[in-house]
């Protein structure tokens, strides 16, 4: 059996984050009784005319910036024809001859993989089935709602390459605040066009488009099960049809929806209702300029100025929330290393408690650098460290310091009193401070323990092992 | 440019027009003479002419983001044939999902 | 003339009356807004059975916007010349609570939950909305017989068609029974009937006046523009209508005012340069027709504007270009009509999606709205869109800088506005190619966005009238009409078939 390759594209549609949607006032928000979010143009009446949104182009082309892709400076929009339900106009404003951005990369595993363009479009409403009178329900609320798709050349190889290009563009685009990037609530959508060929060859197979793929694991799944299915299907000398496919995420297979015969001719042609763009030097120029830190600069500047490890980089740099929370957690407490030990231990295990993604975190930076500090000069220790932290991600505390004095949080630090405890302690366990003084060492940890114990776990340690060290040493 | 009924069938889907046979025939027919007629264009020398398709000199037509309150839904679905519970209701598609 | 004439006051002593009479008289409140109102009513549907210019009648609007205009007026609030003037609208332009149909069965029962922009505006001018307007089928047509609701008839002979596809527009106007009227101008939908029936039509500059509500035929080409009497009350009405609409993304902030087109008279003409394409004037064009046109060349040189003779190569590709592009975008705007979200939908149960919107489509459409969406989406598909769509965009810019290079030596470009007389009805039907021909002097102007009045020149051979236009650099609506002003004030081709003031 030859060995196959897996020849990889991807087309990511993410929905941008402006208030209103791209071509009318209505409101893009998630949810909102159906059909409450809709107008003449969201529904296509007859005689309604877009408005184009100005913020939904600067995100474009924020984003097509951050992927370094050219800015088309005279970008038109086009129509691109079909019919179904959900696309009220029967035609979906596109781009086609001259998209916004052209000819980017992303960089993963050290290999570019390239950005053939980004365009902006419009979402199509949303279709349910009533199973009641068999009919299709539709719902113009997303209607109309800002996207970008992300068009990707075939360079991707593998299944774990797919994975990672769509987490480095999610994080990307998340840090760049053009996105929420939801996979799961459809504000980032992904699909994976897939062929395979003998290893060697230079020809691209015939491939599959695989759509309804709604989570970062599931893009490697359908990666994986499709290259399977193609390379059966060559073995078995049956050809290749080049088709749509649906991933079914529980069933990890995925089946066929249409086939290129029925491939629609979209009839593409200049939208005559919107003017075309004209953006300057000057004013794409001032928008990189004013782009944040990427990803990929925080991935180089973080082991270099804070020490950081790459794994633990890597995971800070892919979440807006985690990496924001990370600097200014460091710049207010001092001690960065802390701070990624903290967010990479205790902060995502929370997380991971509450079910909650790493963009719902409730933690102020203030509250972590606090935790910290106090950790760090002793006041508290690490398990009451710990449950203030629970405390104020779940909201319970507001203000750590008060947390911890009306817990008792803070370890009793007062010389006398730990010596009075090792005293007590003595006195009351003459048996193990005979056995220590014998040369039984194993005794000392009994007696460590009980003072801890009577200390209720707030005493430090390491000044009390000492303290116990020269009382037992003074018999 | 010599149109068939082919063409004519084919362009008929496109347009989710239904033609019955004489009404292809005279489609192609017409529409024939026409295509026919404006081949005169091919006439005219456009070598590097820009195809324009905007004739007023405007970019940048655009507006702030800022949310205008939607329409009233009962109103902007009341000319729906067909409505349920604030949907508009339609022939069942077979793909589930959406379209794009 | 084999039908009967029912031109002008047939229907009402205050047929007699241009819309900014009227406007004087209500104003001065010799007379009510609501009587006028209603009185334009009785006589739009008396005339309805002899030229079906209506669709519909509303009623309700027109009373309540009487109603609150009379009491604008009578605190002494004036909005505009035309405040208290009734006025209908073509059935293609949207108006909240009234049906619009644009003349198709797909569209029945269609009741808009919003105002056009234009209807804003007139309201907002104080104007009196008495119906909607006949039409070709989504203003696909020159003769207002497509129209799902019977064809319009021309006012001066029943038996000839009014032109079209604003056809309803101009025989309201013509006979009397609209002050004046709101058509939509694609290819030379408010020019063609304003000629047909003697009435003067101004299409206004691409980007002068709001689309936002007019169901789109050809978005690059449609312009919305007034059918009226003569020239003056076209420049009040553009007054009312023009002016930016951020819901239109290529609407211009492009202000008309005509105090300088009401105060014209035959002087406006001294020193004006006039160009007449020479191709305009070679084929195809009835011999009455050409030579009224040429009277009004030589009496606008008699009145002091120079006439010069110029070669326009270009002129016979317009035609192919225009309705190529025309119905590419046709083809594209009327996918939406579906059956799903409104008008007829197929309302037989168990069809599947396909089927149903197949069978609505087909079911819902004419026949020459069927051809031009058929025409339109050859052009655009998969192997055509480069020899066919992509072609016709070269040729409106070779159009454009031929007009450009005219308009450098001319202030307006002169030629008749339609090769004919209003043709007999069911005389033009058969043959789609020679009924897109007759459009020839009309489609130029809308490819290259500019403005042009349609004004009447006369009467044919056979006795019907005639209209010569005037076409402008782009926005410059005030110099066409100025000139259409100063022609009307010395000719009375306008002035005639309407009854003597009472």
């Amino acid at each position: 059996m030859p060995l196959y390759e897996t020849v990889v594209g991807l087309e990511i549609h993410v929905e941008l984050a402006t208030a209103s949607k791209v071509f009318c006032g209505c409101s893009t928000a998630f949810g909102g009784g159906q059909n409450t979010r809709a107008c003449p143009v969201c529904m296509g009446l007859p005689g309604a005319l877009p408005a184009l949104n100005r913020q939904a182009v600067e995100y474009a082309v924020r984003a097509g910036l951050a992927l370094n892709c050219s800015i088309t400076k005279n970008a038109v929009f086009d129509r691109k024809h079909y019919f179904y339900p959900d696309l009220p106009k029967a035609f979906q404003i596109s781009q086609l001859y001259l998209p916004l951005c052209v000819d980017g990369w992303v960089e993963v595993s050290g290999k570019r993989i390239r950005i053939r363009e980004i365009h902006m479009e419009e979402d199509a409403g949303k279709l349910s089935h009533d199973p009641w009178t068999d009919v299709s329900l539709v719902d113009f609320n997303r209607c109309g709602a800002p996207l970008i798709e992300i068009v990707t050349q075939p360079d991707i190889r593998s299944a774990e390459e797919a994975v990672e290009a769509v987490r480095k563009i999610r994080a990307a685009l998340s840090m760049l605040g053009v996105s929420d990037c939801k996979m799961q609530e459809g504000s980032l959508r992904v699909d994976v066009n897939l062929s395979v060929r003998p290893m060697g060859s230079d020809e691209l197979g015939t491939r599959a488009e695989m759509k309804n793929i709604n989570s970062l694991r599931s893009i490697g799944r359908a990666v994986t099960a499709e290259t399977a299915r193609q390379i059966e299907q060559i073995e078995l000398g049956k050809p290749i049809i080049q088709q749509t496919r649906r991933w079914d995420d529980s069933k990890g297979a995925s089946s066929a929806m249409r086939s290129k015969e029925d491939a629609l001719d979209y009839r593409y042609f200049p939208e005559p209702d919107l003017a075309p763009l004209s953006l300057s030097d000057e004013w794409i120029a001032e928008r990189r300029a004013a782009l944040p830190e990427l990803p990929e600069q925080k991935r180089k500047r973080y082991p270099v100025e804070f020490g950081l490890s790459a794994y633990d980089t890597d995971i800070l740099v892919s979440e807006k929330a985690l990496c924001e929370l990370f600097e200014r957690t460091a710049a207010l407490c001092g001690r960065p290393k802390d701070a990624a030990n903290w967010i990479m231990g205790e902060v995502l295990a929370a997380l991971k408690d509450r079910g909650e993604p790493p963009d719902q975190l409730r933690l102020p930076p203030e509250a972590l650098a606090r935790i910290i500090t106090l950790q760090s000069d002793g006041v508290v220790n690490r398990n009451g460290a710990r449950r203030a932290l629970t405390a104020v991600m779940s909201g319970e505390a507001e203000d750590v310091d008060g947390y911890v004095t009306a817990n008792q949080l803070a370890m009793v630090g007062d010389e006398s009193a730990l010596a009075g405890i090792v005293r007590q302690v003595m006195e009351s366990d003459a048996d193990s401070v005979a056995a220590y003084r014998a040369g039984k060492e194993k005794a000392f940890g009994r007696l460590m323990g009980q003072a801890m114990k009577a200390l209720r776990g707030k005493g430090d340690p390491g000044r009390l092992k000492e303290l116990l060290t020269e009382a037992l040493g003074e018999g | 440019m010599k149109l068939t009924d082919d063409i004519t069938l084919r362009v008929a889907k496109l347009s989710g027009i239904r033609l019955t046979e004489p009404e292809t025939a005279a489609m192609t027919r017409d529409l024939g003479a026409i295509v026919g007629y404006f081949d005169i264009l091919n006439e005219l020398d456009t070598a590097g002419v820009e195809p324009r398709a905007h004739i007023l000199p405007l970019v940048n037509r655009w507006r702030e983001d800022v949310v205008t309150p939607s329409s009233d839904r009962d109103e902007l679905i009341a000319n729906a044939p067909a409505r349920r519970d604030g949907y508009v209701a339609a022939p069942k598609t077979f793909e589930g999902g959406g379209s794009s | 003339m084999s039908g009967k004439s029912v031109m002008g006051g047939g229907y009402g002593e205050y047929s007699a009356y241009t819309a900014l009479e009227l406007g004087a008289m209500v104003q001065s409140r010799q007379v009510g807004v609501e009587e006028l109102a209603r009185a334009a009513l009785d006589a739009a549907k008396a005339s309805n059975g002899d030229i079906n210019a209506f669709i519909t009648f509303s009623d309700d609007v027109a009373m309540s916007q009487a109603r609150a205009v009379q009491s604008r007026i009578d605190s002494g609030d004036i909005p505009s010349r035309l405040a208290g003037v009734p006025v209908a609208v073509k059935d293609n332009i949207s108006a909240r609570g009234v049906l619009t149909t644009c003349a198709s069965l797909i569209l029945d029962g269609y009741t808009p939950m919003y105002d056009a922009t234009v209807v804003e505006r007139l309201r907002g001018a104080g104007t009196v909305m008495i119906g909607k307007l006949n039409m070709d089928e989504f203003a696909m047509g020159s003769t207002t017989e497509t129209s799902a609701y019977g064809p319009a008839r021309n006012p001066w002979d029943t038996e000839r068609c009014p032109g079209g596809s604003s056809g309803g527009a101009a025989a309201a106007v013509a006979a009397g029974v609209a002050p004046f009227a709101l058509g939509s101008d694609t290819g030379g939908s408010i020019r063609q009937p304003a000629a047909f029936c003697g009435v003067t039509g101004h299409k206004p500059t691409y980007g002068a006046v709001s689309r936002w509500g007019l169901v789109a035929y050809g978005s690059s080409l449609d312009q919305i523009g007034p059918i009226a009497r003569d020239a003056r009350d076209c420049a009040a009405a553009m007054t009312a209508l023009s002016g930016e609409d951020t819901r239109d993304g290529t609407s211009m902030p492009y202000v008309f005012d005509d105090s300088a087109v009401l105060r014209a008279d035959a002087d406006a003409l001294k020193g004006l340069r006039f160009g007449i394409p020479r191709e305009a004037f070679e084929t195809g064009l009835d011999p009455s027709v050409k030579s009224l046109a040429l009277d009004a060349v030589d009496l606008l040189s008699d009145l002091g504007a120079s006439v010069e003779w110029f070669p326009f190569p270009m002129f016979r590709h317009a035609v192919p270009a225009y309705y190529i592009i025309a119905s590419a975008e046709a083809a594209s705007n009327l996918s939406r009509y579906d059956g799903i979200r409104y008008g007829r939908g197929a309302a037989e149960p168990g069809l599947t999606l396909d089927e149903a919107i197949v069978r609505a489509r087909s079911e819902g459409f004419g026949r020459e709205v069927k051809r031009r969406l058929m025409l339109g989406n050859f052009a655009l598909s998969a192997g055509y869109y480069d020899a066919y769509y992509n072609k016709a965009l070269q040729a409106k810019t070779l159009l454009r800088g031929e007009y450009d290079s005219a308009f450098q030596r001319f202030d307006i470009i002169i030629t008749p506005t339609a090769p004919t007389t209003a043709m007999r009805l069911g005389e033009s039907l058969d043959d789609p190619l020679a009924m897109y021909l007759g459009d020839v002097y009309t489609v130029p102007v809308n490819l290259a966005g500019l403005p042009a009045v349609s004004l009447p020149c006369g009467f044919a051979g056979d006795g019907m009238p005639a209209g010569m236009q005037f076409i402008g650099r782009a926005f410059d609506d005030v110099g066409v009409l100025r000139a259409a002003v100063a022609y009307q004030s010395v000719t009375g081709w306008h002035k005639e078939g309407y009854h003597a003031a009472v």
